[in-house]
Parts: C-alpha cells; sequence; structure tokens
C-alpha cells in the first residue's frame, strides 16, 4: 500500500452499545474492533522513521512494530511484541490516556486523526485471549532468592511477573481479597471487565508467582518479619488508596460516600447484584458527585447504572481543567450525567435520621493559575443555592494509607506520607526495600505504576543477585 | 485465604462460638483485634472481634450474635467446614498496662471482645472488677470465663432473672461509684445505647473510658471510610484508628443512624435468604 492510500484512509470508529441501553447496565461499553477494522486502522500508520509514538509511551512499546505485524494480519505476534516491554495490554489497552501518551505524538494526529493504538493493542490482546494463545515464557533456572511484593496493583503486578520470569521465588501479599488492586475495586466492570483482570493474575501464577491475599501487611507481618522470615528483597506498591474528604460540614451523613467506598461496594463487593450479592449499596434516585477525575467519571456512571433519575456531576474549575480523559467526559455526558462546572458544595445537609436530604453549593469564577498551572477556583459571593439529593460520591482525590510506613522503622516519607524512593530504581531509604506507583507518585495511573515498577524490578535483581 | 472451622459451640440461643483454624493470626492478635471474614463467593465482608486465641494449637475464637444473613450463615456452618476469606489481625489493640483497678464492661454478645481485654488487663496487674450484662439470664455468655481472669464479678440483667437488677451502667454507679470505690479506669463493649449509658456514669465521675466501636465496614484497611465515627469532632475511621476510642468524645448518635444506613437493604437480604431455605 502506497503513502498515499494509508493517508486516505479514516480513523476506524470503535463500535460501542447504545448511549441510553448501556447507562443501564454493567456491560462493556466499547465492544472492540473487529479483525478487519483492526487491519484497516493499522493501514493508517505510516511507519515513521523517527517513531514519536513511542516516546509517548512511558513503557516504549515497540508501536509500530506491533502495527505492522496486525497489517500482515499477524494478531499474535503482534501482542507478543507488545509484551516484550507491556505484561498488561488488555488492560492499558483500555485504560490508559492514549490521547496524552502515545497517540498525542502521532504524526497524523497533526494533521487529522492519529492512528488508534489503543484500540490496535486492546483488540491483539483481547484476540490473543480468546485464542488461547497465551504462551509461557521461559523461566530462568531457580536464583533461590525470595522476593516480597506488598499490594498486587499494576506496579506489585508488573515487579512480580519480572522478577519470577528472572528465576526469583516471588510472593504477592494482599491486603484484599482479591488481587488486583484499582482494577478490580475502582475500575468498573463497564470500562475494564474483572475477568480479564483475573486472567493476568492467572498467567503470573502460572509462571510461577505466589499470591497470598488477606495479608495486610504492617498487621499480620511487618517489612521486619518479612526479611526475618528470609526473604532477601521487598517491593512496597500499595497504591494511593486513602480517602480524602473535603472537612465540610454533614460528610458524616447517611448517604454520603467516598468514591473508594462507593467504587468499592459496586466493583469488588459486587453490591450491584444485590440481593444474589449480600453487600449492600445506597441506590439513590439524585445522585450528586463531586469531582472532576476520572475517579468522579466512574463513580457518576456507576450512579446511573445502579438506577439514580438524576447523576450531578459537581466540579469546581470548568470543563478544560477536568483531569478526567476527555472519552470518559463524552460517555458520561452520553449517558445522561449532568455536568455542574465551576460548582463546589459547602455544606450536606441531613433529615432527622441523620440521612443527607440536600447540599448548599456556591459557584466560583476563575482566578490566577495556582502551582498546578490550572486556574484557581474563587468563591463568588452571594451565588450560594440548594439542591435536593440523597446520595453524594466525594471524589476529590486520595492520599497514603500510613499503615506500612508507620510500622516500618527508617522507612523515608514526604510531607504527605508518600514514600520517597529513587525514580530510577525505586530504592527506598531501607536497605533491601523498593517501592513504586501510587504510593511514591501519589494517585496517577496504571501505566506509569507499570513503568516504575519494570525499573525496581531490574534494581532489585541487580540488588539480590550481589548479596 | 479461606479457614477452616475446628469446632462450633452454642452460648446461648442465637450466640454461637467457632474455632478457626489460623496460626499465623493467633500468634500476631492481641487485645482489642478484630479479624474480617466472607463466608462464600456472594458473601459480604464482616467484621468480629478475637475473643479468644491459642497461639499453641494455633486457632482463634470468634464469637458472635446473629442478627443477619451473614450471621445467619455463619451460625449454620458446621466443623470441617471452611470460610472463603479470613483476614486480620486488624484495628490497633487495646492499651493495657497497670493503671490500678479497671472496670472492664460489657453487655450482650459485648462480653466477647471484653474477655480478652480482661485478660489482659488482669496479666498486666491491675485490679479487675468486671461488670457484665445482659437481657435476661439465658441469654448471658462468658460468665465463668469472665470469672476466671477477674478479681470481681457482678452479673446484671435487664429483667432482674439473674444477679444485679438493671443495666450494667447502673451496676457501675450503684454499687461503686456512689459507695464512694475508686476506679482509674473503664473499658466497656457492647450496644451503642449501652456504652453510651456507661460514658455518661463514668464522666460525671470523671474516669477515664474506653470504649469500642462496632461501625460498618468493608475492607477494614483505612480504604474505605465506610467505618467513619467523629469523636472529638475530628473523623476518625474505626478500622484503623480504632475500634478502641474515649468514649467521653464519641458523637454516638451519629454512630447508630450510621449502622441503620443499610436497614431496608438487610432485612430484604435476611428475607431473601430465608425464603431461599425455607424453598428448599
Ligand atoms: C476509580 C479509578 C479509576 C481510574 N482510572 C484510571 C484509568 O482509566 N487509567 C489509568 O491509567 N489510571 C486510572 N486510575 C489510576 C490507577 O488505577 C492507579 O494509578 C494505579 O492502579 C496505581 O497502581 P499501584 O500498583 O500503585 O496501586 P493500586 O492499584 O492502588 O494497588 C495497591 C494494592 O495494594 C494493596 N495494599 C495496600 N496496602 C496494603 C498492605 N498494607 N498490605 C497488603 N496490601 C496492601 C491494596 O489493597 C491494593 O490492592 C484510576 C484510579 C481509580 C481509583
Ligand atoms: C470491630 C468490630 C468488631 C465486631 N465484633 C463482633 C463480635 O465479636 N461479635 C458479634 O456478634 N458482632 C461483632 N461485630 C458486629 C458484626 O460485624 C455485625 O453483627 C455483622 O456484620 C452483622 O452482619 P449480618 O449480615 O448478620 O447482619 P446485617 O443484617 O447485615 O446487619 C445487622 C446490623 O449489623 C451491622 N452491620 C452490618 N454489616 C456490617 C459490616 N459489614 N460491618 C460492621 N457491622 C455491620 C449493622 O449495624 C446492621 O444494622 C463487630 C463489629 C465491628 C465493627
Ligand atoms: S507516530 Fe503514528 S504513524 Fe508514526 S509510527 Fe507511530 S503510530 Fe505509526
Ligand atoms: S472499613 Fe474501610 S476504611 Fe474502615
Amino acid at each position: 500500500m502506497d503513502m498515499k492510500e494509508r493517508m486516505n484512509i479514516q480513523r476506524q470508529p470503535m463500535p460501542e452499545q447504545d448511549a441510553k441501553a448501556r447507562s443501564r447496565n454493567f456491560d462493556e461499553v466499547p465492544l472492540g474492533y473487529t479483525p478487519q477494522a483492526a487491519i484497516t486502522e493499522a493501514n493508517r500508520c505510516i511507519q515513521c522513521k523517527t517513531k514519536p509514538c513511542i516516546e509517548g509511551c512511558p513503557v516504549e512499546i515497540d508501536i509500530p512494530g506491533f502495527i505492522n505485524l496486525i497489517s500482515n494480519g499477524d494478531f499474535t505476534g503482534a501482542a507478543r511484541k507488545i509484551k516484550e516491554t507491556n505484561a498488561l495490554p488488555a488492560i492499558c489497552g483500555r485504560v490508559c490516556p492514549q490521547e496524552t501518551q502515545c497517540e498525542e505524538k502521532c504524526v497524523r494526529g497533526k494533521k487529522g486523526d492519529s492512528v488508534a493504538i489503543g484500540r490496535l493493542e486492546r483488540f491483539v490482546a483481547d484476540f490473543e485471549r480468546s485464542q488461547g494463545s497465551i504462551s509461557i515464557p521461559e523461566i530462568a533456572s531457580s536464583t533461590g532468592k525470595k522476593v516480597a511484593v506488598v499490594g498486587s496493583g499494576p506496579a506489585g503486578l508488573t515487579v512480580a511477573g519480572d522478577l519470577v520470569k528472572l528465576g526469583h521465588d516471588v510472593t504477592i501479599f494482599e491486603a484484599l481479597h482479591i488481587p488486583g488492586g484499582v482494577l478490580v475495586y475502582g475500575i468498573p466492570e463497564f470500562r475494564l471487565p474483572k475477568a480479564i483482570v483475573a486472567a493476568e493474575i492467572d498467567y503470573l501464577k502460572k509462571l510461577g508467582v505466589k499470591v497470598l491475599t488477606s495479608h495486610v501487611i504492617g498487621r499480620i507481618f511487618t517489612v521486619d518479619d518479612l526479611f526475618n522470615d528470609g526473604f532477601h528483597a521487598v517491593f512496597l506498591g500499595t497504591g494511593a488508596g486513602l480517602p480524602t474528604f473535603m472537612n465540610i460540614p454533614g460528610e458524616n451523613l447517611n448517604g454520603v460516600y467516598s468514591a473508594n467506598e462507593y467504587l468499592t461496594r459496586s466493583n469488588l463487593m459486587k453490591a450491584y447484584l444485590f440481593p444474589e450479592y449480600d453487600t449492600p449499596i445506597v441506590k439513590g434516585k439524585k445522585v450528586a458527585v463531586i469531582g472532576g477525575g476520572n475517579v468522579a467519571m466512574d463513580a457518576a456512571r456507576t450512579a446511573m447504572r445502579l438506577g439514580a433519575e438524576k447523576v450531578y456531576l459537581i466540579y469546581r474549575r470548568s470543563r478544560v481543567e477536568m483531569p478526567a480523559r476527555i472519552e470518559e467526559i463524552h460517555h458520561a455526558e452520553e449517558e445522561g450525567i449532568e455536568l455542574h462546572l465551576l460548582t463546589t458544595p459547602i455544606r450536606y445537609i441531613g433529615n432527622e435520621k441523620g440521612w443527607v436530604v440536600g447540599m448548599e453549593c456556591q459557584q466560583m469564577e476563575l482566578g490566577e493559575p495556582d502551582d498546578s498551572g490550572r486556574r484557581r477556583p474563587v468563591p463568588k459571593k452571594g451565588s450560594e443555592y440548594t439542591m435536593e439529593v440523597d446520595t453524594v460520591v466525594v471524589a476529590v482525590g486520595t492520599g497514603a494509607n500510613p499503615l506500612v510506613q508507620s510500622t516500618t522503622p527508617g522507612l523515608n516519607t514526604n510531607k504527605w506520607g508518600y514514600i520517597i524512593a529513587d525514580e530510577e530504581t525505586g530504592q527506598t531509604s531501607r536497605k533491601g526495600v523498593y517501592a513504586g506507583g501510587d504510593i511514591v507518585t501519589g494517585a496517577a495511573t496504571v501505566i506509569l505504576a507499570m513503568g516504575v515498577g519494570r525499573k525496581a524490578a531490574k534494581a532489585i535483581h541487580e540488588y539480590i543477585m550481589s548479596l | 485465604m479461606p479457614a477452616k472451622i475446628i469446632s462450633k459451640d452454642m452460648l446461648s440461643e442465637n450466640v454461637f462460638s467457632l474455632v478457626f483454624d489460623a496460626k499465623q493470626i493467633a500468634l500476631k492478635r492481641k487485645p482489642g483485634q478484630f479479624v474480617v471474614i466472607r463466608i462464600h463467593e456472594q458473601g459480604e465482608r464482616i467484621p468480629l472481634t478475637i475473643a479468644d486465641a491459642d497461639a499453641i494449637k494455633g486457632t482463634i475464637t470468634l464469637i458472635f450474635q446473629v442478627v443477619g444473613k451473614s450471621t445467619a450463615l455463619l451460625a449454620e456452618m458446621l466443623p470441617g467446614q471452611e470460610i472463603l476469606d479470613l483476614v486480620g489481625p486488624l484495628g490497633k489493640p487495646t492499651h493495657i498496662e497497670n493503671f490500678g483497678t479497671v472496670a472492664c464492661i460489657g453487655g450482650g454478645v459485648g462480653i466477647a471482645p471484653v474477655f480478652p481485654i480482661t485478660q489482659g488487663m488482669k496479666a498486666a496487674g491491675n485490679h479487675v472488677i468486671s461488670i457484665i450484662g445482659s437481657r435476661t439470664k439465658d441469654l448471658l455468655i462468658l460468665e465463668d470465663e469472665m470469672k476466671a481472669v477477674s478479681d470481681e464479678l457482678i452479673v446484671s440483667t435487664d429483667d432482674g432473672s439473674y444477679g444485679y437488677h438493671g443495666f450494667v451502667s447502673q451496676a457501675l454507679e450503684n454499687n461503686y461509684l456512689l459507695l464512694g470505690k475508686h476506679i482509674d479506669t473503664v473499658v466497656t463493649i457492647g450496644p451503642v445505647s449501652m456504652m453510651r449509658a456507661v460514658c455518661d456514669v463514668t464522666r460525671k465521675y470523671n474516669i477515664p473510658t474506653v470504649v469500642s466501636l462496632n461501625s460498618i465496614m468493608v475492607d477494614a484497611t483505612g480504604m474505605c471510610g465506610a467505618c467513619r465515627v467523629s469523636v472529638g469532632g475530628k473523623t476518625k475511621f474505626v478500622c484503623v484508628d480504632g475500634p478502641e476510642f474515649d468514649g467521653h468524645l464519641v458523637d454516638f448518635k451519629e454512630l447508630i443512624d450510621r449502622q441503620h444506613i443499610y436497614l431496608d437493604q438487610e432485612k430484604e437480604s435476611y428475607d431473601h435468604f430465608c425464603s431461599c431455605r425455607s424453598g428448599r
């Protein structure tokens, strides 16, 4: 195919569940490319010499390489190519913000639409899984070294996968009863089916990783206990799971949730299937979600699926400052979620039984830029008004859970309680203790957590082999 | 991680005791700590205090009252069977030291979590006064066990069918405080209304009082905030900051309201469970 022909192909649309139908079910929203659509999309890639897309990828996937294999119809080969640097393509293809990473750099995006790299990644990973053709790579012979990985989010899973392949004896300790971190308790089924996460964990188990769920490090074992038990190194990938509230009146009223609780009940505990599943959740009719990030979008879209009549998304800045992915905002609006921008709640109003029945909001205007470079919202005097709501989900960010830090002497943290670790190696202030992912950077992304996991695994390998 | 039931006992009409094989937890746990269990794949996560543990046998004892679906399901389980998940020990251990004279006050199934604390307080050299109560004689649990670890034991029943006629809070005031007997600190666990009544009494006499709160929990690792309570005007998470707090600072009204969040759904769940059972 010549250049001109390639340039003339339009970006292949992603088939999706109809907005009205999907806003009432928990099935996945995008349906995935057909093989034909994937090949057509792959043919849009002009195989640039400079490969700018790779620079945009935190784990430097050989993007033109795998796309070329798709053009040739070798989908399994394409999946293997991605897996050379990214162990979780079915997940990343769904949740990575490609529009600010690889696709932002793609030359085809300069004039028109970039190549749909994320959709292609997702397609080949799904193809490989559906064929049952997932290959087990060669595992180096046993080194006799033991590594403990604390937390089974993307950071921990990456470290575990890399180290087990190098012949180390790896055990993951996970506090919850199902491994996967935010991938299982936070991101909803309609964006990331849990069967996909389970398949990735199974794969790691097949490689020989031991997964001990229901083990809260800092309680059942401390980091020092792990060393005393014969582990040679410990990786801390405990995430940023501490919910933040705004400290405004009425936040402890019944019906006011943290996003973590709301999403955990729905996703991890499957409260949306109550009473077949035992965990309840408040199914509000008028739900307000506070925040403008991916977490807020997930909570709002979950509320709609739980049967709400109205879902309001309350965000204190304007649309352009919203940290959520554009695609997610778009999906949310299609599903009927109302955005209330430049608005912030200042108190929740309760009835005599302690249930939230309303909230008082204040309008904001944008002032000078703040530390984050975004314009600071300032309250407009006299703009207060009340809204009737019966459920509120607070999604204004998360912090560092102190459980491990407070039980590990000599482990240095910054003023917000995040673990201080070397950017290149994940090395902490404690010998043999490495850390990475949200517990170091604060809430970030799946792929960044995986990227540091990869670097930490390399450093841990060098360290334990030097012992 | 699954855990196996070793033995089972019925302590009163709807209070059961189960001994689980849980070696690591048995070794680690301290008085005041709890576990979270999930019985089966569709199950919810519920917290239960570690009432006792045997580090040598590697077992822990959970004592629970049947109040809804999960506890009803647990009460049906038999020795040899496994629950799907058991995680612990969780929460901060009780602050145990030699205070002098300590009153350990338990009501209803709350006597179960008071027991290991009483044991610990006694071992630390305190003079231990225990006051345990129930609605009626038949519902009283752990009397002999409590007697064995206390210097003085008072039993009370609301209906007067056994021991002191009245509430544990009244027994404390009338038998000790009004008589001018000195108590250095009080630990009390039981229904929220009971803990509040005890705190109302001890506040008058200025006696530090620790309560153990049973708010609704999900993860019990500090991740969700379901368990939040107001203590001295500040929001605390019971699962990681507690479960024990200064009873004189706890907002009990808020705690009671929050315990009722799922009342309707809990009933639906229990009815669903009962109709499934009778259908078979
Ligand atoms: C609702 C939501 C939606 C998101 N959407 C996206 C998205 O679309 N795209 C994207 O790239 N990113 C998204 N993110 C962010 C992304 O999920 C995180 O950045 C990423 O999961 C961080 O990975 P991690 O491995 O550092 O930690 P986590 O995924 O948080 O995993 C940490 C794990 O450690 C466990 N743990 C914690 N403490 C202990 C302990 N003491 N002992 C044992 N185990 C412990 C936790 O239970 C958890 O399983 C989203 C986040 C949320 C909450
Ligand atoms: C730290 C702690 C220790 C506890 N220790 C004991 C104990 O040793 N023995 C004992 O009998 N009970 C104990 N409880 C209470 C016990 O967890 C509840 O009785 C149990 O969860 C009820 O579940 P259910 O499905 O049978 O009843 P449901 O019908 O679901 O609920 C009945 C009531 O129990 C409470 N409850 C419901 N779900 C939860 C939950 N996930 N977490 C906490 N409370 C809930 C609510 O107040 C509710 O109204 C403890 C609670 C806490 C927080
Ligand atoms: S930048 Fe775009 S067109 Fe160029 S190689 Fe990468 S994906 Fe292909
Ligand atoms: S139970 Fe989730 S934070 Fe306490």
